[in-house]
């Protein structure tokens, strides 16, 4: 009886796990194929010597001609055929051409004629090998017949037809570590990660602290605050090109609002390009400092628009604290302060931890939001602008994907730490 | 110590008030007549100081009758301290509304004194009283200033869009409409989007390609949530943990080798393209919302169910789908969402405007060529769906967490 139940589960079990992988086998599969395959992709690119423009295969490009008049019988004349390999680097192999000729013609001569043969009005040239940037002639010598009378037919007529072999950059075997060389010795290199170390992390303490600021406000509650609650999600939840570009036009150097209203409060003399000027000089009692303006305003907006994320979340677990706690500390005559730090605060350091943990790495690998405002000029080169700049705008890809690989590397011991720490708070 | 007395909170507060709303109001004043104001901070500053200190002498034997005095006397002082003459404005044009605006001002400043210092005694405060006072004072400052910093690129954003170009030159800072202007002068950017520039198709192709994430997305990670929450399965929690980690993947990374993939085969340059790619990175996501909302469901009808004779996969479209109804919504609003403001991969992958999403058309709008106000009426236009949403997904979330599995 015993025995047999334990058998019945045991069957149970499998076909659970059987459905379970019935179930999950999509999800694996997509994920697989769109996110675990182009990173190992990744990898195999960043040690490639590929640019963007290789990811076009090479081509055999062939232009034909027709040389001389044909108006009567018997008239000769020449048809060139100019072919040319696309590419600057790679050659094509085992290149054949093919092209029909109109019945109205005979030919009279063929060169090269080692490397070409006719059969039935078909030409056939065994080209074999076209060097990289290489280009080449097949002249034929036609005359027109009897039968080019009726038909006029024009030898352009019909195109010509090639086949052949080149070398895939992407599949080969060919290796080099030239990309990560040209990374890490770069003299900006050490330039992009200080700007990353500042944006990361002023980026998420900014937007944890001014979070955990509009939770504490929108804690107590008051006419109004459902509204003003949904109001503070404005900027998460709009379309980053949206807010990005309504920045730019808020702090814009000509016609912005804001340098118009310093202009005009005569708080400054003349306008600043705050997306634009890598460093402003501000006196603080007589000593000169130069202030990073661009990367701060780049910071700036990261706080503008992630703070609400931090604030949602605090605050969620702020209502769910237990009012009988603070009636009791408010017994015992503990001031608001005293509440906060020892009773809120504490319970909210879970919380606080994880976000931060989770919003470091998002903020990390922040792209979209520092190449809408500034493209990465004016000192906001962050390493994810990086791998635009090296893979799209100077077209290396090769590097871009270094960059990359740093960025999962980075991200790799992020998440680690996230880990260890979420596993503690049961996120 | 001298900032525990009433006397230090009331100058305190009287000048915070004085200088943060001074500031305020010269920029409402700038942005609604369009003419240049001074701003003087120290003026009201002062008043603020004094009014503190009035108030909180005075605050027992207070009535309406000195409210109204107390503001007016405010108004005054502003004109006393710039000889007739406040906001060094010279033409004596307008003076009407820069009564109002001074007006305003002292009023404004008044409430919040009156607010910050209430019941608050002019000797030595207790402790409680004291962080009261502050947090008081905090807590307004701060509500004001969040709503303010939240809602002034949205307000450039529209009012920009609504403006033509003469006026914006001359002028940057006059957001004064003409309402007296018809429809098609006022949306005369909209009108343009939409008949030389396409937008009619940019927000067609946004709605299908995000409709189909959903779809897809919802389709593959309601099963496998499912499974997460519900079935035995070895190495689960490996599993679990990887889809927080997938999650975590920023599409920078993966950027490279899709357009390098995407290239080879041919398929770059088309929507297809962004359907394949998109559900990739919602699904983890889709997956990991789901997963928590199943396993807040009491397992019990499940097992009951599987007593009666139902499947798991009948369970799942007969129980968990219905239970979850609102999760379900929310979360495909939330794919919705992300699909909708997706911007990297569509600025990568196209490249023919007829089939451009709204983020890949609106950057196609940032040029010198383009004037700023069509920009704008884009980036409206691309926010307003999300915003519909959201005012929906609001809704849902609440009632999603209210919506309990078995009533007990």
């Amino acid at each position: 009886m015993f025995n047999k139940s334990k058998k019945n589960e045991s069957k149970l079990h499998q076909k659970e796990r059987k459905l379970a992988f019935f179930l999950l086998f999509p999800t694996i599969f997509i994920v697989l194929s769109i996110v675990i395959f182009p990173l190992l992709a990744n990898f195999w690119i960043s040690f490639k010597p590929i640019s963007l423009g290789d990811l076009r295969p090479p081509e055999l490009i062939i232009k034909e001609n027709l040389r001389g008049k044909l108006i009567n019988k018997d008239e000769t004349a020449e048809i060139h055929y100019r072919y040319r390999n696309s590419s600057a680097k790679y050659d094509l192999n085992n290149v054949i051409f093919n092209d029909k000729l109109p019945k109205g013609f005979t030919i009279k001569k063929i060169e090269p004629n080692n490397t070409c043969e006719i059969k039935d009005k078909n030409l056939t040239c065994n080209l074999e090998k076209v060097p990289a940037k290489s280009s080449g002639k097949i002249i034929l010598e036609i005359a027109t017949n009897d039968y080019w009378q009726k038909s006029k037919d024009n030898p352009k007529n019909t195109r010509p037809t090639t086949s052949y072999q080149s070398k895939n950059i992407l599949t080969s075997f060919e290796f080099t570590f030239d990309n990560f060389k040209k990374v890490f010795s770069a003299t900006e290199f050490l330039q992009v990660l200080k700007v990353s170390i500042y944006y990361t992390i002023f980026g998420t303490a900014g937007a944890l602290l001014v979070g955990l600021f509009a939770a504490q406000t929108l804690q107590k509650s008051f006419k109004g605050r459902t509204f003003v609650r949904g109001l503070l999600l404005f900027p998460y939840i709009s379309p980053v090109i949206a807010v990005a570009f309504s920045w730019v036009i808020l702090f814009d150097p000509f016609s912005g609002v804001v340098n118009s209203m310093l202009l005009q409060m005569n708080v400054i003399d003349k306008p600043i390009n705050f997306f634009g000027q890598k460093y402003t000089d501000i006196s603080v009692f007589g000593y000169i400092f130069k202030f990073p303006l661009a990367l701060s305003m780049v910071i700036a907006f990261e706080i503008w628009r992630y703070f609400p994320l931090s604030f949602l979340f605090i605050l969620a677990r702020m209502q769910s604290l237990p009012e009988d706690v603070f009636d009791a500390a408010e017994i015992d005559g503990a001031s608001p302060f005293q509440q906060f730090y020892y009773i809120s605060l504490p319970f909210l350091i879970g919380i606080i931890s994880i976000l931060f943990l989770l919003r470091f790495i998002w903020t990390f690998n922040k792209f979209d939001d520092i190449f809408l405002l500034t493209g990465g000029n004016a000192g906001t080169r962050t390493f994810t602008v990086n791998v635009y700049e090296q893979a799209f705008a100077i077209s290396n890809l090769g590097a871009g994907a270094a960059v990359a690989v740093v960025i999962f590397t980075f991200l790799l011991v992020f998440s680690l730490v996230f880990i260890k720490y979420s596993k503690k708070e049961a996120f | 110590m001298f900032w525990k007395y009433g006397l230090f909170c009331s100058i305190f507060a009287g000048s915070i008030w004085g200088a943060f709303w001074q500031i305020i109001f010269t920029m409402v004043g700038i942005l609604t007549f369009g003419i240049p104001l001074e701003l003087d901070v120290n003026q009201m500053l002062i008043i603020g100081l004094v009014s503190g200190i009035f108030y909180i002498n005075f605050q027992r034997i207070i009535s309406m009758k000195i409210h109204l005095t107390a503001i007016f006397t405010m108004t005054l002082l502003v004109y006393v301290f710039n000889f007739g003459k406040p906001y060094q404005i010279n033409e004596s044009l307008n003076n009407i509304n820069i009564f109002i605006l001074i007006f305003l001002t002292s009023a404004v400043t008044w409430i919040s004194i009156n607010f910050s210092l209430n019941k608050i005694s002019i000797g030595k405060l207790s402790r409680y009283d004291l962080e009261n006072f502050y947090i008081k004072l905090m807590w307004g400052l701060g509500l004001i200033i969040f709503i303010l910093i939240t809602l002034i690129p949205f307000y450039i954003m529209i009012m920009t869009s609504l403006k033509n170009q003469q006026s914006l030159i001359l002028n940057p800072l006059d957001f004064s409409l003409n309402i007296n202007s018809d429809f098609k002068t006022l949306f005369n950017s909209y009108i343009e989007l939409f008949t030389d520039f396409n937008f009619h198709l940019f927000l067609i192709n946004s709605f299908f390609v995000s409709c189909v994430t959903v779809f897809i997305t919802l389709f593959f990670s309601i099963p496998g949530a499912y499974a997460l929450a519900r079935l035995r399965f070895p190495s689960k929690k490996l599993f679990s943990s990887s889809v927080i980690l997938i999650y975590l993947i920023p599409s920078i990374v993966l950027v490279i080798p899709l357009y390098a993939i995407f290239s080879q085969i041919g398929l770059r340059n088309s929507l297809f393209a962004l359907i394949i790619v998109y559900p990739a990175t919602t699904i983890p996501v889709a997956l990991y919302m789901l997963r928590g909302y199943f396993s807040s469901l009491s397992s019990e009808i499940d097992e009951a169910a599987l007593m009666d004779g139902l499947s798991r996969v009948q369970i799942i479209f007969k129980i968990a789908i219905p239970l979850s109804k609102p999760a379900i919504v929310s979360v495909g609003l939330y794919v919705f969402m992300i699909a909708w403001n997706e911007f990297l991969i569509a600025f990568m992958f196209l490249d023919d405007p007829s089939i451009f999403t709204l983020s890949r058309g609106i950057i196609s709008l940032n040029s010198s060529e383009v004037p700023q106000q069509h920009l704008m009426a884009g980036a409206v236009i691309a926010t307003i769906p999300v915003m519909i949403i959201f005012l929906y997904l609001e809704k849902f979330l609440i009632s999603g967490l209210s919506t309990g599995g078995v009533k007990e």
